[in-house]
């Protein structure tokens, strides 16, 4: 079957999104860009293309009597068994990678106690597997440096303190293996690693009222459809480093405006917030852009910016909406700059006001800042589409709308909850474009 | 790519030249030598003047040398320079926003003053301003005045607010002429003033002009033979500075035209440091000043996409021919009057705008490009505005992209091409949906 796809090389992350000939979207895959580009896009569109497969499985799975009743249960169950299939995979090579690395002066004399240790590590990273990815377990980030490196630090740890031995030392061990896990995909065999996760399925649930049978032969009948690469368009940030010929590459702020326009098709005004950049687009009622803007050099107000912010609150990325949606008061902060805001930060906290708050304050010169290149573009005409990764911050989204209203009135405001693909999607539909037409 | 030359080249070197662009080169290496010369023995006296509203003519019949900050300032930059310059500066405590022209020019001086022929430059003996329409020149040279504490004198010409030069503010311009620029020009040279020699001058001037005129107006063909923005840099080098009314400078716009008119011949592109363009995709104007510090990778990021740049304001600065201002030996004064009150810096947003619209007609462009300079305030302020007129009245798409004159930590190259492909994409797009 014809595959059109589409990858978004941001600075943080990475998103592919497959497209049919009939562009229908089939998968999405998102992976952290690392340091490495070649790498971060083939992994986001392997994991697309594993989505893909999984709305394909669905399609198939509808056609067994009693099962689709049961539908969302099984594909979420399933999926989420594959990719306990798929973390255990990576981490055997980490474990593998960490082991080999234990040679050299610094482990003289300690070489067998840190091999031991790290054993005993994976170990029980290798248990808990099943508890991270249980039924009801709550996962911060699917990626793989966060789960294994999360469960690996607290592990290191208590162990380190057990033995006597520098926590140093072994994560000198982690963070040099990690790199070079990170930076081999996962092996393809697809079929294995489904059937494994089926298997784990039936586990779980020993008494699924559905023909085993017949889901075996649905995963099969899936992953005989032939995927063919049809087209690929590459867009973003990192988007010259794509082993892409130049015509495969368009740019972040046309695809932005054409992902925007599919998703909600009154789109007349686009803000796009992603890790280094911000963008104001105008697109006409085609998905075609008439005008944009775009922050400068400076980085500051994008979501590299909030980034910086949770690493000075110690806290992860995804906690500063919700703190800052309890804030009682939202002071003015003077400065989007980050180093400038940082200090800010600091002397405020010092000061005794509540995090709730600053953050909420941090939030509005974020918005204040995205108005102003809106602005620039030409203002915002309704309806008025916000994407990217900022986009599913609570408390952003909450100042812009306060924004939005004060400046323009009423204006339609859309947010998908895909928003993060919304330059890989448009990336899609012109690979789509570049063939049929 | 779309130059006749393929391969990956070095920025820093492989640089194609043409024979006028050597003889620029050679003009100006002997007006840095004659500069030098000043410092050591001290028998040609200094002027030190800028580029808009320059007036080299006048100048000349003194015997005294020009110096000219700004292209000290941009030829420090194109030889990578202006970084240690600009924090020199800082150091000194000049801010982060102020012109980065300025800037250059003081850590130049501050250190040494070693100009970009390697030698150093006299001190002046005279500040000349022609203020027309930077404030900041005026600031400039006030910060000069203080450090050289030199005679200083200073043209006011008034700003053409109304769109229009009137025979009061040009009557104002020669006033001044006479009583106040004159007299300090033979204060410090000791030389008497004779208009006959600056009708002579002039004469020159207007020989050059016209085919200064030509040469830009070829841009209208298709393929443009000439890119007037940063091939038009080189092209008005000669007439925005020391060199304009010298015989060496009409030959130089002789050997110019000869060049340009035998790639019109063949139906040539413009010729970029890689070679001769060999596709044109792209036809834009650009308003705004160039950046100096990464001109080639600025300039590659047109050229490999096949955009030309087929007009430009920039190219305006130093003098604003192409609705028919000539010096004229007849009314010299009066010339020279209404060539400064015509320099581009001291038009109103208006008459910017109407050029510019004019420009993506009569050159029949694909849209306008802006390159802000935050730190150049007489250009920047109101370009928004400009933009959305312009886009408004000629239905073109417009950009805007952000860099700096001088000062190298402004210039983001991959902010910068994100900008340039998104706009020449946008261009195809549109295109497409025609």
């Amino acid at each position: 079957m014809k595959c059109f796809i589409g990858i978004d090389l941001g600075s943080t992350t990475t998103k592919a999104v497959v497209m049919d000939e009939f562009r229908e979207v089939l998968g999405r895959g998102i992976t952290n860009s690392r340091s490495n580009y070649d790498t971060a896009a083939a992994v986001a569109k392997q994991e697309a293309f594993i989505d893909t497969r999984f709305t394909l499985l669905e399609r198939e799975i509808a056609k067994i009597p009693d099962a689709a009743a049961k539908m969302k249960i099984l594909l979420a169950d399933l999926e989420r068994n594959f990719r306990k299939t798929q973390f255990l995979e990576q981490l055997k090579d980490l474990e593998e990678t960490c082991i080999s690395n234990i040679a050299g002066a610094r482990f003289a004399g300690v070489e067998d106690q840190v091999r031991e240790i790290m054993l005993a590590i994976f170990k029980d990273i290798a248990d808990a597997a099943h508890e991270i990815y249980g039924p009801n377990a709550e996962r911060k980030s699917d990626f793989f440096r966060d789960v294994a490196g999360s469960r690996f630090m607290r592990v290191a740890e208590d162990m380190a303190k057990e033995a006597g031995i520098s926590y140093e030392l072994l994560m000198n061990v982690y963070d040099k293996a990690i790199i070079d896990v990170e930076n081999r995909p996962p092996e393809g065999d697809l079929r294995g690693k489904f059937h494994l996760g089926l298997e784990f399925l039936m586990m779980e649930n020993p008494n699924i009222d559905v023909d085993k049978e017949a889901l075996r032969d649905a995963v099969n009948a899936t992953l005989d459809i032939e995927l063919e690469e049809t087209y690929v368009v590459g867009t973003g940030y990192g988007r010259v480093r794509l082993p892409f010929p130049k015509e495969h590459i368009r740019s972040e702020i046309l695809c932005h405006g054409m992902g925007a326009h599919i998703m909600f098709n009154g789109t007349r005004t686009v803000l796009d917030i992603g890790g280094q950049d911000t963008k104001g687009i105008q697109i006409d009622e085609n998905g075609v852009v008439k005008n944009f803007q775009m922050n400068d050099r400076c980085a500051a107000g994008c979501g590299r910016y909030l980034g910086y912010i949770a690493d000075e609150m110690n806290i992860g990325l995804h906690e500063l909406g919700p703190i800052a949606m309890k804030a009682k008061k939202v002071p003015r902060i003077n400065s989007t700059c980050t180093v400038f805001a940082g200090a800010e930060l600091r002397d405020r906290l010092a000061l005794g006001e509540s995090r709730a708050d600053i953050l909420a304050g941090l939030h509005r010169s974020i918005m204040l800042r995205a108005m102003s290149i809106i602005a620039r573009s030409g203002g915002i005409t309704d309806e008025f589409t916000f994407t990217g990764g900022v986009a599913n911050n609570e408390s952003a989204v909450d100042e812009l709308k306060k924004l939005v209203q004060a400046n323009y009135g009423d204006v339609t405001m859309n947010i998908s909850t895909e928003s993060i693909y919304t330059g890989a999607l448009g990336g899609a539909s012109f690979a789509h474009r570049a063939v049929m037409g | 790519m779309t130059t006749e030359k393929k391969a990956p080249v070095d920025l820093s070197k492989d640089v194609q030249k043409d024979a006028s662009q050597l003889l620029q080169k050679e003009m100006i290496r002997g007006n840095y030598e004659r500069l030098a010369q000043a410092e050591e023995n001290h028998k040609e006296k200094v002027v030190y003047t800028f580029v808009p509203g320059n007036l080299n003519e006048l100048v000349m019949c003194f015997d005294v040398v020009g110096n000219y900050p700004e292209i000290n300032a941009l030829q420090s930059a194109m030889q990578k320079k202006t970084g240690a310059y600009v924090m020199e500066a800082e150091r000194a405590g000049q801010d982060e926003d102020v012109c980065t022209y300025v800037k250059a020019d003081l850590g130049m001086m501050r250190k040494g003053n070693i100009g970009p022929a390697g030698k150093k430059l006299a001190d002046p003996d005279l500040l000349l301003l022609s203020y027309t329409g930077c404030f900041t020149f005026m600031k400039w040279f006030e910060l000069l005045r203080h450090e050289y504490k030199c005679d200083t004198t200073m043209l006011h010409v008034p700003y053409q607010g109304d769109g229009e030069i009137t025979q009061s503010m040009r009557d104002y311009v020669v006033k001044q002429l006479k009583e106040e620029v004159i007299p300090a020009l033979e204060r410090t040279s000791g030389v008497k003033f004779d208009i006959d020699r600056l009708r002579e001058h002039l004469r020159e001037s207007a020989k050059a002009e016209d085919k200064l005129v030509q040469v830009l107006e070829s841009a209208k063909l298709k393929p443009s033979p000439i890119d007037s923005y940063f091939g038009g840099l080189y092209y008005v080098g000669p007439t925005f500075s020391a060199f304009r009314g010298t015989p060496e400078c009409t030959a130089y716009y002789d050997a110019l035209w000869d060049e340009v008119n035998e790639r019109i011949q063949k139906g040539q592109g413009p010729v970029t440091p890689e070679g001769v363009m060999t596709e044109e995709k792209y036809r834009l104007v650009v308003e705004g000043p160039l950046n100096y510090t990464h001109m080639r990778e600025f300039w590659k990021m047109f050229y490999d996409e096949g955009a030309v740049v087929v007009a430009s304001s920039y190219t305006k600065v130093g003098g604003n021919y192409e609705q028919g201002f000539r010096h004229d030996p007849d009314n010299p004064l009066e010339s020279l009057a209404d060539y400064c009150l015509g320099c581009y810096t001291n038009l109103n947003l208006p008459s910017r705008t109407k050029m510019l619209e004019n420009y993506l007609n009569d050159y029949e462009a694909d849209g306008l490009l802006i390159n802000s300079i935050k730190s150049c305030n007489s250009f920047s302020a109101g370009q928004l505005l400009m933009m959305n007129e312009i886009e408004k009245r000629t239905g073109k798409p417009a950009a805007f992209v952000e860099t700096d004159l001088v000062d190298p930590r402004y210039f983001s190259p991959s902010n910068v091409k994100n900008r340039l492909e998104s706009y020449f994409q946008m261009v195809d797009q549109k295109r497409s949906a025609a």
